[in-house]
């Protein structure tokens, strides 16, 4: 159980408190509810751009790294297509830091065009980086083109293109800041060696006096259902043959998403699972394999994605993959099969709960999806799945009708 | 209405007296030595079975990492289907690492499946067979692996560096070609098994909420393997003769991998800690000269960092980024420019507390939790240090003066004794 405190000021801001006296730090997490799902279609990439920018200084601080440092902090960010997320990991004696920082940029940022230039340049080198210069890095913005029509899950968090970020101006960064970051599209937590009254204090002296904005209400096309098989075919310049294909799933809030989860692993995830032994070490036919999901909160894609060995035929491989299915579909999972998957899972979350500052990250997700005290069911939820829950998810899921398939082929 | 121009009074973290928790160290009949962190919250325990088996000790590439590898994938009673399922029946992570010196077996789990647990670990370490279909799946899995990485930039760059800098014969600078896999052979890696790990020499890092009878668990079940001592020969470098080199990998590359290299000494020498400061400084953190300079003011870059390699016999001090690939020659030039200011110009007061504040806050945030503390007491033991490396390390950070960190750049910070690569 990961108790927490929780309060709402008068502007909308909720706040957090977890308290863990067993350490001499403090993690400051503060989640923004805007991820690349928000962004216009002619302006993708506007999120994680904006992320760089509230590094560049606020309206009374110039640099925001410097301060920190002295204190003795850490921090970072990350923007996903869901939500952004920035945490300062610092001494706890230097928790007000973080407080003066933090509020600063929410109450404005110093919209420098410097910054602006600086960092367009910044996200293009990442943008190459990270989805260029590697073999097979594109497919994932094919694959979301191809599976997505209408959701604006349609591009990743780093854009559909160079040119949408190049092109950013510093009007569109203002407006968008003064729409999104605003503490009613926020939720802070505190975590670590702090006490509620402290936090409180803080709280209302640093975020107190900022203007509430206005709610954002997410309104966005929803994907409808798909009816026919879309396959593509990529032919490049890389050393292997892949296979990658997407099936649409149930969203994050979904009982379904937790039954997914854990069939994912049942399929995928260690050297026991059915694609790794049977592809991989019996047929020989993938040289890796691996089925996981995308974590959306709207509904979502289960992947599966494979290096073909040299040789074997794509077709072949497909089949091959299909026929594992098909016993997902058939077969009812075996209990020890099913509680190897629910052991596994028990076993990660408590892991990921040592960390003060996974615990704040996860409480603030909870709270943006509904409730932080969510994340204290999670257990029981995966508990609850039982093997025709698995049958008919698997039935529901891995249906041809519903599914996106790449073909990504070695010209060589 | 707080006045947002000033920042809060903070306490300085070079005042914090820090403390690195005591490891208990326990001796197995068999004279194995067991460091040990009982502390956390949450019911889970890390073990890990630190063997002399690394790449130091093959007289073939890639020996060490394949047996290493193998470990997992059959024993006289089990197969590799079946020692995962074992595994992952019960939630836990067995994982294997193969290094220079060492090599490793760590298992992370739930401490209530200890028990069913630790006699499979003691099978991989008495048993593994090694089967001759295990090794032919992961030869041509890992060749195709090879193939892919070999289109990556950042992997040939990473390669390259070390290669120049220890020579290609050294541990530390020899990699893989695709035709090492063919020449593995099962009896050679069964041979290095028995020698190095069935006989070999071991220490063992276990952290979290340990159950109690630990000790005598651990005795149990490895306190009598023969741990014999095995001996570590030195290795001569051979750095290569050009310092500059630039590859062609892609030619339609849009990025070009940059690593700057120069050989350095390891955490024995008077000069390492204080190389610690002055290279956090140069390009060890966010707000560091080369992040300032090269991503935050030009753009050229996602990201930029220095380092020293942590290996036990001899390091490097390295410089690695990513940049565009018309910048890359302008953003050598500007590395070079900043090892120059750091050998002309002292470095202010508040510019040296913030980087004595960032180390002191890193080091006190990376103490939390029994595993991070593990993880510093296995450094010092592998390093052949004691606890009292951690207290110089924490008051040479709090006392090293602008004037040290110059003659330091000054000694070190030269282009010219710097390899210089770039591949794109």
């Amino acid at each position: 159980m990961i108790q927490f405190e929780k309060f709402i000021l008068s502007n909308g801001l909720r706040v957090i408190v977890h308290q863990d006296l067993s350490t001499p730090m403090a993690v400051v997490n503060l989640m923004y509810d805007v991820g690349a799902r928000d962004e216009d279609p002619e302006r993708t990439g506007f999120a994680h751009l904006f992320e760089h920018l509230m590094f560049g200084g606020s309206v009374n601080i110039p640099s925001y790294d410097e301060p920190l440092q002295m204190a003795g902090g850490e921090n970072n960010a990350y923007t996903t297509n869901d939500l952004t997320n920035y945490y300062i990991q610092l001494p706890a004696d230097n928790l007000e830091t973080a407080f003066w920082l933090e509020s600063d940029r929410m109450l404005s940022l110093a919209f420098s065009k410097k910054s602006l230039d600086v960092q367009r340049k910044v996200v293009c080198e990442e943008f190459k980086e990270h989805y260029l210069t590697k073999p097979y890095g594109d497919v994932w913005h094919k694959m979301r083109e191809l599976a997505y029509t209408t959701h604006p899950y349609r591009w990743m968090t780093i854009g559909k293109e160079l040119s949408h970020i190049e092109n950013a101006a510093l009007t569109d960064v203002e407006h968008f800041f003064f729409k999104h970051y605003r503490p009613v599209n926020a939720v802070l937590v505190v975590a670590g060696n702090v006490t509620v009254e402290k936090v409180k204090t803080l709280a209302e002296k640093w975020f107190g006096d900022i203007p509430s904005g206005e709610k954002y209400r997410r309104n966005l096309p929803q994907e409808p259902e798909q009816t026919a098989a879309r396959k593509q075919v990529i032919q490049s310049n890389v050393p292997l043959d892949a296979f990658y294909k997407c099936w649409h799933m149930a969203g994050r809030l979904d009982r379904r998403y937790y039954i997914a989860d854990l069939l994912g692993d049942i399929l995928s995830g260690g050297g026991s699972s059915r694609l790794y032994q049977s592809l991989v070490k019996e047929k020989k036919l993938f040289s890796s394999i691996e089925c996981f999901h995308f974590g959306s909160t709207d509904a979502g894609l289960m992947a599966i994605e494979g290096k073909l060995v040299k040789g074997v035929q794509i077709d072949e491989a497909e089949k091959a993959v299909e026929a594992e299915l098909d016993k997902m579909k058939n077969e009812l999972v075996s209990a020890s099969e099913l509680q190897k998957v629910k052991n596994k899972t028990e076993s990660m979350i408590a892991f990921e709960d040592m960390s003060v500052m996974s615990r704040a990250n996860s409480l603030a997700y909870y709270e943006l999806l509904g409730d932080a005290s969510w994340m204290n069911f999670e257990l029981e939820k995966y508990a609850s799945v039982s093997a025709e829950d698995i049958l008919q998810e698997c039935r529901n899921i891995f249906r041809e009708t519903n599914s996106n398939t790449i073909h990504y082929l070695s010209n060589n | 209405m707080p006045d947002r121009k000033q920042a809060p009074v903070i306490v300085d973290a070079v005042d914090f007296d820090l403390r690195l928790k005591h490891a208990e160290k326990i001796v197995l009949n068999n004279g194995v030595e067991v460091y040990a962190v009982n502390a956390g919250a949450e019911e889970v325990i890390s073990l890990e079975w630190v063997f002399y088996a690394g790449n130091w000790f093959e007289e073939k590439n890639l020996v060490a990492a394949t047996s290493n590898f193998l470990l997992r994938n059959g024993t006289r009673q089990k197969t590799a289907f079946q020692l995962n399922e074992h595994f992952e029946y019960y939630g836990a992570y067995l994982n294997r690492a193969c290094y220079n010196e060492t090599a490793t077996v760590t298992l992370h789990c739930l401490n209530k499946h200890i028990q069913e647990l630790l006699p499979v670990v003691r099978e991989l370490i008495t048993d593994s067979v090694m089967p001759q279909e295990e090794l032919d799946t992961y030869r041509q899995n890992m060749k195709q692996r090879l193939k892919v990485n070999l289109k990556k930039s950042d992997f040939v760059a990473s390669r390259l560096i070390d290669a120049y800098v220890y020579g290609e014969d050294h541990p530390y600078g020899k990699y893989t070609r695709l035709d090492d896999f063919d020449l593995l052979n099962r009896e050679e890696l069964m041979s290095f098994y028995k020698q190095y790990y069935q006989q070999g020499k071991f220490v063992m890092f276990v952290a979290g909420r340990l159950p109690s009878g630990w000790q005598e668990m651990l005795n149990r079940y490895f306190g009598d393997l023969p741990n014999t001592a095995v001996a570590m020969n030195p290795m001569s470098m051979q750095p290569v003769a050009e310092k500059k080199s630039r590859v062609i990998n892609d030619a339609e590359g849009v990025q070009g991998s940059i690593r700057m290299a120069r050989p350095f000494f390891n955490r024995h020498h008077p000069d390492f800690v204080k190389a610690m400061v002055l290279n956090t400084l140069f390009g060890g953190f966010f707000g560091s000269r080369l992040m300032s300079n090269i991503r935050e003011d030009k753009g050229y870059t996602y990201g930029i960092h220095s380092f020293l390699q942590n290996h036990i016999h001899d390091s490097a001090w390295v410089i690695s980024t990513e940049a565009g690939k018309d910048v890359c020659e302008a953003t050598i030039e500007e590395v070079n420019k900043e090892m120059k200011i750091l050998r002309e110009d002292l470095v202010d007061e508040e510019e040296l507390l913030l980087v004595r504040n960032y180390m002191m806050g890193s080091i006190l945030g990376d103490l939390d939790g029994p595993f991070q503390i593990i993880a510093r007491w296995k450094n010092i033991v592998l390093n052949n240090l004691t606890d009292q490396y951690f207290y110089d390390s924490i008051h040479t950070i709090k006392t090293i003066s602008a004037e040290e960190l110059r003659a330091l750049a000054q000694k070190y910070l030269q282009p010219e004794s710097f390899y210089e690569l770039v591949v794109v």
